[in-house]
């Protein structure tokens, strides 16, 4: 069978499966279209959990990431499992126990005030929809590459699916979709990596392959080290951030996974405070099968790449000889060549190969049926001792798509990754519609602008949000804001520096009150943005970084300052009444949790 | 609730001395061994990997997901003796 004809059938079985599961699973009451009724099982919660959190950049670009920059990728490895430790710890049985809908009712609860609830809104929003824009992007560039359609026909597509689920099913139809997309997604990330790992070093686990010594002698890395050395890169296990970036860049990752809406709304959808603890278990177990076979990919794809494009002569491969990976994504614009020395040979070095990196394409084609562009390198040159300057353009997003087809893997892994990819985007831009829809219906509409709303309408109002939401989404995803990237660092950010501190004051000091948290979380709110604005969207140069911290560890700075600020302030003002003091109290033992309720 | 409030704080109690011995282990792992003494670790081989880069790639993983069975376990005896269990 054919690539073409097998992605159609992995793909449109997987969404055939998604569709029965949301009929199965349509949600009759807000309580089932908020937190599924209650009463999923932790092991399906969990894999919810792993399919809610690995998203598009989990599985299309997390390994990319790290296959290029190397040792610097390990932020991301502990940071986005990391988080979940302080999840299970210091965040979600509290808050299971608590047993409300949304993150925003617990500070608009907890800390008696509505300001504190609208500010906590706006925090979700904006981290939701900041993600989902992602999302619906990954859903589009698979479409475009694997099934020849346009990159909007793919997210409009995307969209329409997503729209069925989790606007008929709510979060009961999410939660058993996820746990299909869960299995649709592991195996197709595994199954490419056990075949990579068992072709390149003949160990099946990649997270032992990448260990193991090659035929040459060298260890995995020592090749990896070496190879990029020769080319001009720096070694693969070196690091490049500063000690204390590493530190608050971490920290933010992980912080800020603790506090993202979408995540610990799903710790409410089980039964018992227990069962939020259990879920949190299984859910990292779920992740970590891929977060850490993600190494062994990238280090296995980057080893891969050097070899296919430099040859076994190391000084370039005809692009005539090219395989046909190379074209298809020269087609989809994710790779580019320019023949700087006129060999007709494609070499690949470190430094740029086009003005600003990227190529431009124009169009034509050139002399060996290359794509043309406009904007070759002026005056390239070798760097860092590398034999050749480099030619091309690799983008970072292809290397877990185009895997398979570098190491030759039968079309049916191909077709597989295809329909892994859709699943993770779709199962997360899932959870965020409905986290957005639920601050717009419950928060805003039942809790502040109209209590005396029936739960029919509160629910016709979910799913309307919820329309809403996926068009803003789809827009987004058709017209791609060119610093998604940018914004993903904001997103957890503010996660970190506004959401995350002030659940945790919330459960652990009983003497945290309104002032405390509302100005708490705006100084981390604002300061948290305001570094990250300066820096990535005016311009701000990275010699005036504070002690040399990124905007995307700034994130652990707002945090910081939030605690300080929160303290200070209700050390200054009246404690809060005994009333809320004595729901703290009972938040933190578990007996008596009851199913989560909406008053 | 017929717990008592002296009961309570000491349920409380017992609980966060389990929270900050895991997550005292958690930030070990992984800001100690994966980011702080790294260069240390590097020196050493371990199985194939130098170590410190093993802990930021593979072990803190691992040993996370240890961790939170670990507190799962522990919280759930500790319920069970202070009778607040579900």
């Amino acid at each position: 069978m054919s690539l073409d004809l097998l992605t159609y059938l992995f793909i449109g079985g997987s969404f055939a499966l998604y569709i029965g599961i949301a009929i199965w699973a349509r949600a009759g009451s807000t309580k089932e279209f908020y937190v599924a009724g209650g009463g999923v099982h932790p092991i399906a919660n969990g894999m919810a959990t792993a399919a809610d959190w690995m998203s598009a950049a989990s599985f299309i670009s997390l390994a990319g990431i790290i296959s290029f920059v190397g040792r610097d990728g390990s932020a991301y490895l502990m940071g986005w499992t990391g988080g979940y430790v302080m999840l299970a710890m210091l965040l979600a049985p509290y808050l299971r126990k608590f047993g409300k809908f949304t993150v925003p009712d617990f500070v608009g609860d907890r800390y008696y005030s509505n300001t504190a609830r609208m500010i906590a809104v706006l925090c979700t929003i904006v981290i939701s929809f900041t993600y989902v824009a992602g999302q619906m992007r990954g859903v589009g560039i698979v479409f475009s590459r694997y099934l020849h359609v346009d990159v909007n026909t793919g997210v409009l597509l995307g969209m329409a699916i997503v729209f069925f689920y989790a606007v008929l099913g709510g979060m009961k139809g999410i939660t058993y979709t996820q746990v299909a997309q869960y299995c649709v997604l592991i195996l197709a990330f595994t199954v490419p990596a056990f075949f990579l790992s068992a072709q390149i070093t003949g160990h099946f686990l990649p997270q032992i392959g990448l260990g193991a010594t090659l035929g040459s002698g060298q260890s995995v890395l020592a090749t990896l080290d070496s190879l990029s050395v020769e080319l001009g890169f720096k070694a693969y296990t070196d690091g490049s951030k500063s000690t204390i970036d590493m530190v608050f860049f971490t920290v933010a990752l992980m912080a800020g996974t603790a506090g993202l809406p979408h995540v610990i709304v799903r710790f409410f959808t089980v039964p018992r405070v227990k069962d939020a603890r259990t879920s949190a278990g299984w859910a990292l177990i779920f992740i970590a099968i891929l977060y850490t076979s993600i190494p062994g990919v990238a280090g296995f794809g980057r080893v891969n790449l050097i070899n296919t494009i430099n040859g076994d002569d190391k000084a370039g491969t005809a692009y005539a000889e090219m395989p046909s990976w190379f074209k298809n994504w020269e087609t989809s614009g994710l790779i580019g060549w320019y023949d700087h020395n006129g060999d007709g040979k494609v070499q690949y070095a470190a430094g740029d190969a086009f003005e600003g990196s990227k190529p431009d394409f124009t169009e034509g084609a050139g002399e060996f049926g290359q794509r043309l562009v406009s904007n070759p390198k002026m005056e390239p040159a070798a760097v860092n001792g590398a034999p050749f300057a480099n030619e091309v353009y690799v983008d970072r997003d292809i290397m877990v798509l185009a895997n398979p087809e570098i190491a030759n893997l039968p079309a049916w892994v191909i077709a597989l990754v295809a329909a892994g990819a859709v699943a993770a985007a779709l199962s997360t831009a899932a959870g965020l519609l409905l986290v957005i829809s639920t601050a717009i219906a419950h928060d805003m509409m039942k809790k502040t602008i109209n209590p005396n709303i029936t739960d029919k309408q509160e629910l016709m109002y979910a799913r309307l949000a919820a329309v809403v939401a996926i068009c803003i989404a789809g827009y987004f995803g058709i017209n791609p804001p060119g610093f998604v990237a940018q914004v993903v660092a904001l997103a957890f950010g503010l996660a970190c520096a506004s959401v995350f501190p002030v659940l945790l004051m919330g459960i652990f000091s009983k003497r945290m009150n309104t002032e405390g948290a509302v100005t708490g979380m705006l100084v981390g709110l604002v300061s948290t943005m305001g570094y990250i604005i300066y820096f990535k969207f005016m311009g701000g140069s990275p010699d005036d970084y504070f002690f040399g911290i990124s905007p995307e560890g700034f994130g652990t700075v707002g945090m910081i300052l939030n605690f300080a600020s929160a303290f200070l302030v209700s050390s200054m003002t009246p404690a809060p009444s005994a009333e809320i003091q004595a729901i703290v109290e009972n938040i933190r033992i578990p007996r008596g949790a009851g199913e989560a309720h909406a008053h | 609730m017929s717990l008592s409030p002296e009961k309570a704080l000491a349920y409380w109690r017992a609980n966060l001395r389990i929270i900050w011995t895991y997550l005292a282990i958690w930030f070990v792992v992984s800001y100690g061994c994966g980011i702080l003494f790294v260069e240390q670790l590097d020196a050493i081989q371990f199985f194939g990997f130098p170590l410190g880069f093993w802990f930021a790639q593979q072990g803190s993983i691992f040993i996370f997901v240890i961790l939170i069975w670990a507190y799962v376990f522990s919280t759930n005896k500790l319920d069970e003796k202070y009778d607040v269990h579900e």
